[in-house]
Formats: structure tokens, C-alpha cells, sequence
């Protein structure tokens, strides 16, 4: 905004041209741009800011291995959120994932004598399923989407305990090394983090799906006028986010070595959500940022850790979160309508 | 930076001013300015107003007018500039602030809430409370009929509001407006989708407020009704003051001239419409529409438009025009009906299908039904032709853009880019984009729902010829407007609506004002005589009854239609 004033002003009449309102302006214009520079850009500098802290305050953070272990950490959270966004894009929300994910995790016993890759491909199917109900609830039958998925959040959770019952441990080569193997280094589930982010942008940035997506959270009325099929758009979007829930949900079964549906996934939709919200994505619909969303989820995590590090009980690390999402949401929303 | 020093600052002691000499203002503005992001909406506005005077705010779409009256109000913080209320500098916060001081607004997109009654809209914030601080419904609602009947609209106070017209809803924020004791009530084109009739009303309200000492000001883009209500005006450009002064010191091509920043030689003697008249057309129907019935709104209305034709359909608030052509569009649920374009019949009630056939609707209202808010100008063009952009699922940028910048260009679309937020345009450049997005669609039906509803003089002529030239590619139009002039030059024939019924059919030498009002009225001759015209002195008009500063001036300024339209409304009024 500054930038753009004042090659403007030199074009005017010199120096002298420039009067007391027009400094005013420049001041106000300031302000504002503040507001919502920090909309977008807040949660690169936080994320940013709390590395700097983490390198001076907290010992051997600038350490391969710390830093693959936070990022191992982040996967679940990431892949969740990035779906997760795709739903609130449609000003919808999911709170299934976390069910979902034990889902999934319930689905993998039960077919791992068939081989990982059987038992995973009925686990994501699983989600993807557990997502059309969600979908067609809310786009065929019209039920809020809040309301829709809570029954599923407690319903899934429910079918998860039903079919895999307490924990169970697991093992098979496959699901061993999908949690715990790496290339160069960089371990599977960042790998598979890193290609869950990179399609997700592409839906987003480049297909007709992710243009309908925001359009539809924008201005669902105007979008049925527009004839996109809305409701095929809807129950994708759902399927998208369940799906990657179970993603989630099967690289946590392998990275333990063992299914447990009734703790796997658990708050997992808070997490996401804050990780959306914090990312710049507004729960009001029609928008979607996809490295937003990543950050958010990198800077929830580092602050989970540096609790830890630091041996601040696991309380206040929650109400820490709760004090950032509170936060967050405000600069999405309180200053809505008055810019 | 120039221009704003170098205006006349005429608006206190200017000559011709009609207040009594030493009425103090009630609002100054000077040197107002605010910009967004990149966009400088103000550029030092000032605006003077007076008690007892309405004043007309006008410019080109995009000019300041909104931003204003915002940044006046509260609604934005102004970067610069003094506000001056009753004398003493103030800064309004927040809206509800200038509210309670006394300023009352009706901005241009309603801001009502659509969930909630007609009566607890009017009263919102201020409900009549029980003794036991509950909100008194029963009162509330008897006030608000009241209300509502005395400005002579037909409505259930207790219904929802979203269910009303665009009309009656503005009406609705007029009974709030006044509702209150204000010192200044403001109204940003309060008239956009109002009929002749609810139009005389809102200027009879406004009347007795200056009569009582309140300070008006009027936006509209329907100049001829400028001359019929406002004292004095003031006229932006490009977010620059360019003029203030007495209404009838202007003829309208001045005025034209000022808003335009052109010369009054090249404004040049236009007349009220651009269409250039009517049109050739083929002779079997593309559009064809019979025994519509849509529960409690329509019965039995039948259409039939040809290739190239533009068919009118005109009606008062609530006599089923939106609704016919939402029918036809696929986006009510019919009970019965027929319709098909070019032979083919189309499947009840799927706008996908409909939009597929080669229909395309302009919906009346732009905020809720129209654009996407934050979708930029470019998504919001592309929007219902995405899939044609795009190959396997993944759009081609480079075509999109194509098509974006043939439309930027043909309708003349300002905005910063074509990534600039389609929330951020003003009111005329966003109709415009929806414009776009329908041809974009290359339609063979175009039904055009009040399409230059809020779009100024020269946007309107714009969109008025491209009316005429799609009719000429082949194109059937059926438009919708509650401005007559448009529909007796536009159309070639107009299927006039009464309570959900066709009641006339009015073309060839039928199709004149007097005709117009008398079918719109619902007193219309049997239709089936129709062959025989009535004289355009069906009723005589009754001279008395002038308001007293109404249509003087733009009688003397060469505006035979806007006298006409006044002599015709009284007539009108005479009768109901
Ligand atoms: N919230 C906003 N963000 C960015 N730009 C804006 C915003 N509101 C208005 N503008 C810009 O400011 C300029 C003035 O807009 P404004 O709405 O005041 O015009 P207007 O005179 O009311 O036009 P209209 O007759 O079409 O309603 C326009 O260029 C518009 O694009
Ligand atoms: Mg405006």
C-alpha cells in the first residue's frame, strides 16, 4: 500500500504537494494493511518466530533428528487439516475425521491376512465411504453439516470399537515399513504428507472441482444459478476429506504397529480445524489456502513440542491452543463487515 | 490532486441555493478520502447538506457515491477528511452510531437480515419490550403494519423477509428508515427495483421529511427522477467532486456531461433509452411457454419468444414476473407447464438442463443470486462455462483468459485487474460481470431479470444497445424492468402480469405509456379487444395535485418522457 503511494506522490508536485490528510491516509492506510497482512501472512511469521525461539531457547532443536521427528509428528495433523479445508472451503465442516480415522485403523486387522496393500485399500475405501454418507446428508437431504457429521463423528467411532474392539498390534512387513522406512532419509509418511499437499493444491489451483469448491462456499444460491452441479461437488468434497482422514489414520496404525480405535483420532478435528483456521482460511466458506494450512498445522505442532520440551504440562499446552484458535478466529471473522 | 482544488466551492454560499440564507449545514464533508488496497474510491469529496433539502448524490458506477455515504456513516473509516454533523467534527465508529445521532441509512445492497420477519427487521435493535424486557411481538407487529400500510405496500409483517421481492424489501428498509426520528436519511438507490407506483410513494415519504426539517440525500441513476424530487445536487467522478448546485440550474445533458467528464456537445441530445427500436424476427418461437403454474405465485402464464425478438413482461411488486422467469429457468418448482426451447422440452425444475438448452437467467438480484463475493472478476466470468475451459478436469488459465478479456472490453467491465475481488467493484461493474458470465454461455434465450438495475447513464445505454445488438444476432430476450421507458422502446411486444396472471399483451401501437400503466394498473380493456388501442387520453389528467417542486424543472429541460411519465403517474394516482 505504501509502496504503491509513494512513487505516486513523487509524480505530483514535489514534496511540497503532499498535505497533512494526505499523511493521515498514509498512516490509516498502514493500519488496515496491518490487519490483513497479518490475516495472510500471520502464521508464516509465528511459525518463523517460534523456530527462532525454539533454536535459542530450546537445546539440540537444531538437530536432524528432532527436526525429522516433528515433522513425522505433523503428518497426521497436515493430511486431516488439507481435507479438512477442502470441506470448509464449501463453508461446510467434518467433525467425522477423527472417527474416520479409527475407521480406518479398525478396517486394517481385520484384512492384513491379505496383505498390507488389501488392507489398506479397504481401510481408505472405508473412509471414502464413511465420506459419501457425510456428502449425502448434506448435499442430497440438505442436513447442516455440523449436525451431519457429528452423527458420524459418534456413529463411526462407534462401528471403529465395534469392529476392532480394544488395541491390537500388527505386524506385517508392509504396514512396517510404510510407518517406520525412509528414502535419503526423508521418512514414507512425510513422503506421502508431501504428496497428499501437493495434490490437494493441484484440486485447488487447477481443476474445475476446486474453482466449483470455493464458488459454492462463496455463494451456494448463485452457484445453483450458475448450473454447477453442486450437490456432485458437495459429496466430493466430503469424500476427499474422509478419505484423507483415513490416509491419516493408516500411517499412525503403521507407524504404532497397531490398531486402536477407540483412542486413534481422537480431538483430531479440533486439531484440523485450528490448523485450517490459523492458516487463513475463514470457517465463512469460499476460501481455501493450501500452504496457509500447512503452516498452520507446522506451527501447531512446534508449539505442542516446545511444551514438551520445556515440560509445560499438557493443560495449559491445550489452553494455549484454545487461546490461539479464539485469536485466529477473531482476525478471520470479528473484523469481517468493517474494513 | 488538481482537480479537487480547482473545483468550484459553491456549495454554501453558491448562488441559487433554495435554503433560507444562514440555515446552518447539518452535514459537512470536506476533503474526504479513502482508499482500498490499490484503489483510491475518494479523492477530497466534499458534501454540504442542508435541512429541509433533498439532495441528489450522483456519478458514473464506481464513482465514490457508495463509499461516501459509507465512510460517512461509519460503515468504513475515512483515510482522510472532515465530517462535520450539526457543527461539531465527528468520526461514527461504527453504523449503529450514526444511527442513534440521528442519521439514517438505506444502503444500496439491503442489509437486512432475510431469516428474520418483516417487523423484526424494521424494529431491529429497538423492539418494543413486555414489562418483563421480552420483545413485545404482538406490538411490535401491529406497529409495523402500521407502518407498512401507511406507505402502501401489501406485505405480511410477520412473514419472512428473504421470501419478498427486491422491491418490497427496499420498501421494507424505507418503513425502518423512517421509523425513526432522524435528521438525515440517506438513501442509496432506494428506487432501483421499485414500480412507478412504489416510486411516487417513496418521493411522497421523502417530501414530507423535508418538510419537516430532515435532510435527504438521494442516489439514483434514473436521472429523470432526479428533477422530480431533489433541491440541489452534487456529482462525483472518479472519486472527485466535480459539482454542486441548485437541481434546476441542470438540463439533463449537463448534468450528463458533469458525471461523464465530456462535453455537453458530445453528451449530445440521447434520447431516454438507447434501443434503437424494434427489431426483425423470425417467426417460429424458440421460447415457448405455456400453463405455468407455480403454487400460490403463477397460473396458467404462457410466453412465447421468437428469434431476435425482445419480449417485455412487465407487472407491479409481486405479480410473478421474477417468478415466470424463474420457472422457466428451472429454479422453481412448477405444479404444471410446459416449456421448451427450440422444440425441445425442457425437464421441470433443473436449471442445469435449462442453462444446457441455451437459457440463461439474469436474476434480479445481484448480491445474493449473482456474484461470488470473493471469486475474483475473472472466476466470477468463467463461472458457469468452467467446464468448457477446462480439458479433463483441469482448466486451461490461458483460455479462460481469452474469453475474460473479449468481455472486459466489449462491456466496458472496470476493475483494477481482472484478479480484483468481485465484492470490491461497484454496483454497476458487478451487474455487468453477471452479464458477462451469462453471454459467456452463448444463450439463445436470454431472460433478463431488471438488467440495469443500479447501472448509471452511460453503463445503461451500454447494456440497452447490447440488448438490441444480441436480438439482432438471433438472440430472444425477455426483459424484465420496472422502468417504462425501457420496455416501450425496448420491447417488441410486452406480456404485461397481474397477480400471477398474463392480463395484457400489449404490441405495435398499444405499446405506449398510457397503454402500459393502464395494463399494469390491472384495468387494462379485456385482452381480447386488444386490437383496438386505446387513445393515450384514456383517462383525463387531473392538473391539480402537482407537487410543488416535482416535475417543474424537467419539464423545461427538453425531457418530454420523464413529463410524460409524471403526467401518467398522476393519472394513475387519481385512479387508485
Ligand atoms: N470494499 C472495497 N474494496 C475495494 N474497492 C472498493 C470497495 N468498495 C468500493 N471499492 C471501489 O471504490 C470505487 C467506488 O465504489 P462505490 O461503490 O463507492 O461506487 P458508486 O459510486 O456507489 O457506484 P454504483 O453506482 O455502481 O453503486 C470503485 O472503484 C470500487 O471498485
Ligand atoms: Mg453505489
Amino acid at each position: 500500500m505504501a509502496d504503491h503511494r509513494a512513487p505516486v506522490r513523487e509524480h505530483a508536485d514535489g514534496a511540497a504537494d503532499v498535505t497533512a490528510a494526505d499523511g493521515a491516509d498514509g498512516r490509516r492506510s498502514w493500519r488496515r494493511f496491518d490487519i490483513q497482512w497479518i490475516r495472510r501472512n500471520g502464521v508464516y511469521v509465528a511459525l518463523a518466530a517460534l523456530i527462532m525461539v525454539n533454536i535459542v531457547i530450546t537445546p539440540n532443536f537444531v538437530n536432524v533428528a528432532t527436526l525429522r521427528l516433528q515433522l513425522i509428528q505433523v503428518v497426521p495433523v497436515l493430511i486431516v487439516a488439507l481435507g479438512m479445508a477442502v470441506v470448509i472451503a464449501t463453508k461446510g465442516i467434518d467433525l467425522s475425521v477423527g472417527a474416520v480415522m479409527a475407521l480406518a485403523a479398525a478396517v486394517i486387522p481385520l484384512y492384513i491376512g491379505y496383505g498390507a496393500a488389501l488392507a489398506i485399500l479397504v481401510a481408505l475405501l472405508a473412509g471414502a465411504l464413511s465420506g459419501a454418507v457425510a456428502g449425502s446428508l448434506v448435499a442430497r437431504i440438505g442436513v447442516q453439516p455440523i449436525v451431519a457429521t457429528l452423527g458420524l463423528m459418534v456413529a463411526g467411532r462407534g462401528l471403529a470399537n465395534l469392529l476392532g474392539g480394544e488395541i491390537k498390534s500388527i505386524r506385517d512387513p508392509g504396514m512396517r515399513a510404510l510407518g517406520t522406512g525412509s528414502v535419503l532419509g526423508v521418512p514414507y509418511v512425510v513422503l506421502v504428507a508431501i504428496v497428499v499437499t501437493v495434490l490437494v493444491w493441484f484440486l485447488v489451483a487447477r481443476t474445475t472441482l476446486g474453482r466449483q469448491i470455493v464458488a459454492i462456499g462463496g455463494n451456494a444460491r448463485a452457484s445453483v444459478l450458475a448450473g454447477l452441479p453442486v450437490g456432485r461437488v458437495l459429496l466430493t468434497a466430503y469424500v476427499v476429506c474422509a478419505l484423507l482422514a483415513a490416509v491419516a489414520g493408516v500411517l499412525l496404525t503403521a507407524r504404532s504397529q497397531a490398531s486402536d480405535p477407540t483412542r486413534l483420532g481422537l480431538l483430531m478435528e479440533l486439531s484440523a480445524i485450528t490448523a485450517v483456521v490459523i492458516g487463513g482460511t475463514p470457517l465463512t466458506g469460499g476460501q481455501i489456502r493450501v500452504a496457509g494450512t500447512v503452516a498452520g498445522a507446522l506451527l501447531l505442532q512446534l508449539i505442542t513440542a516446545t511444551m514438551i520440551a520445556h515440560d509445560i504440562p499438557d493443560s495449559v499446552a491445550q489452553m494455549a491452543q484454545a487461546v490461539i484458535v479464539v485469536g485466529a478466529v477473531y482476525l478471520q471473522l470479528g473484523r469481517r463487515g468493517r474494513r | 490532486m488538481t482537480e479537487e482544488t480547482t473545483v468550484a466551492d459553491d456549495d454554501v454560499s453558491g448562488p441559487g441555493t433554495l435554503r433560507p440564507p444562514g440555515a446552518a449545514p447539518l452535514v459537512q464533508v470536506r476533503g474526504a478520502t479513502k482508499s482500498f488496497g490499490g484503489v483510491q474510491a475518494l479523492r477530497g469529496v466534499d458534501l454540504t447538506l442542508l435541512p429541509g433539502e433533498i439532495h441528489a448524490l450522483v456519478g458514473e458506477n464506481g464513482a465514490g457515491k457508495s463509499t461516501l455515504i459509507k465512510v460517512l456513516t461509519g460503515v468504513y473509516a475515512p483515510d482522510g477528511g472532515e465530517f462535520r454533523y450539526g457543527g461539531e467534527p465527528v468520526r461514527f465508529a461504527r453504523p449503529a452510531d450514526a444511527q442513534r445521532a440521528g442519521i439514517s441509512t438505506i444502503y444500496q445492497e439491503v442489509n437486512l437480515v432475510p431469516l428474520l420477519s418483516v417487523a423484526r427487521n424494521i424494529y431491529l435493535g429497538r423492539e418494543p419490550r413486555t414489562r418483563w424486557g421480552t420483545v413485545d411481538v404482538g406490538a411490535m407487529n401491529r406497529r409495523a403494519a402500521q407502518l407498512v400500510g401507511d406507505l402502501g405496500i401489501d406485505v405480511d409483517v410477520t412473514g419472512e423477509l428473504g421470501r419478498l421481492g427486491l422491491g418490497a424489501q427496499q420498501m421494507v428498509a424505507l418503513a425502518r428508515a423512517v421509523s425513526v426520528e432522524s435528521r438525515v436519511v440517506i438513501m442509496d438507490e432506494p428506487t432501483s427495483s421499485l414500480e412507478p407506483a412504489e416510486v411516487e410513494t417513496l418521493f411522497g415519504v421523502a417530501r414530507n421529511l423535508r418538510r419537516s426539517g430532515t435532510a435527504l440525500v438521494f442516489v439514483s441513476h434514473r436521472l429523470d427522477e432526479l428533477w422530480q424530487l431533489c433541491d440541489r445536487v452534487t456529482v462525483l467522478r472518479d472519486g472527485h467532486h466535480v459539482h454542486t448546485g441548485p437541481m434546476a440550474e441542470l438540463d439533463r445533458v449537463t448534468l450528463v456531461s458533469h458525471m461523464l467528464g465530456k462535453d455537453a456537445s458530445e453528451v449530445g441530445a440521447q434520447g431516454v433509452t438507447e434501443f434503437a427500436g424494434k427489431h426483425r424476427h423470425g417467426d417460429a418461437p424458440v421460447l415457448d411457454a405455456s400453463g405455468i403454474a407455480v403454487r400460490s405465485r403463477l397460473s396458467d402464464v404462457a410466453l412465447q419468444v421468437r428469434p431476435g425478438e425482445v419480449v417485455g413482461l412487465g407487472g407491479l411488486l409481486g405479480s410473478g414476473r421474477s417468478e415466470t422467469v424463474k420457472a422457466i429457468y428451472g429454479d422453481l418448482p412448477v405444479e404444471s407447464g410446459r416449456v421448451s426451447v427450440a422444440g425441445r422440452n425442457l425437464r421441470a425444475g433443473s436449471v442445469r438442463h435449462a442453462l444446457k438448452a441455451g437459457v440463461a437467467l439474469l436474476s434480479e438480484d445481484r448480491k445474493a443470486e449473482g456474484i461470488i463475493p470473493d471469486l475474483s472478476v475473472r472466476d466470477n466470468i468463467a463461472l458457469a462455462v468452467l467446464p468448457r475451459m477446462a480439458r479433463g478436469g483441469i482448466v486451461v488459465e490461458s483460455r479462460i483468459d481469452a474469453l475474460v478479456e473479449t468481455f472486459m472490453t466489449r462491456l466496458k467491465i472496470k476493475a483494477a485487474d481482472t484478479g480484483q475481488k468481485v465484492r470490491e467493484l461497484s454496483g454497476g461493474n458487478q451487474q455487468k460481470v453477471l452479464i458477462a458470465r451469462w453471454l459467456c454461455t452463448e444463450p439463445t434465450v436470454f431472460l433478463l431479470d431488471e438488467p440495469t438495475r443500479g447501472i448509471d447513464v452511460g453503463a445503461k445505454q451500454e447494456v440497452q444497445a447490447l440488448i438490441d445488438e444480441l436480438a439482432g444476432h438471433g438472440l430472444a430476450v425477455v426483459l424484465i424492468s420496472s422502468e417504462m421507458e425501457e420496455l416501450v422502446e425496448g420491447a417488441d411486444r410486452v406480456v404485461v402480469l397481474h397477480a400471477g396472471r398474463v392480463e395484457a399483451e400489449l404490441s405495435g401501437s398499444e405499446l405506449s405509456h398510457s397503454r402500459l400503466l393502464t395494463a399494469l394498473a390491472g384495468e387494462s380493456a379485456d385482452p381480447a379487444d386488444d386490437g383496438q388501442p386505446a387513445g393515450d387520453d384514456g383517462q383525463p389528467t387531473d392538473g391539480a395535485g402537482q407537487p410543488a417542486d416535482g416535475s417543474g424543472p424537467s419539464a423545461g429541460t427538453g425531457q418530454p418522457t420523464a413529463a410524460v411519465r409524471t403526467a401518467a403517474k398522476e393519472e394513475e394516482d387519481g385512479r387508485g
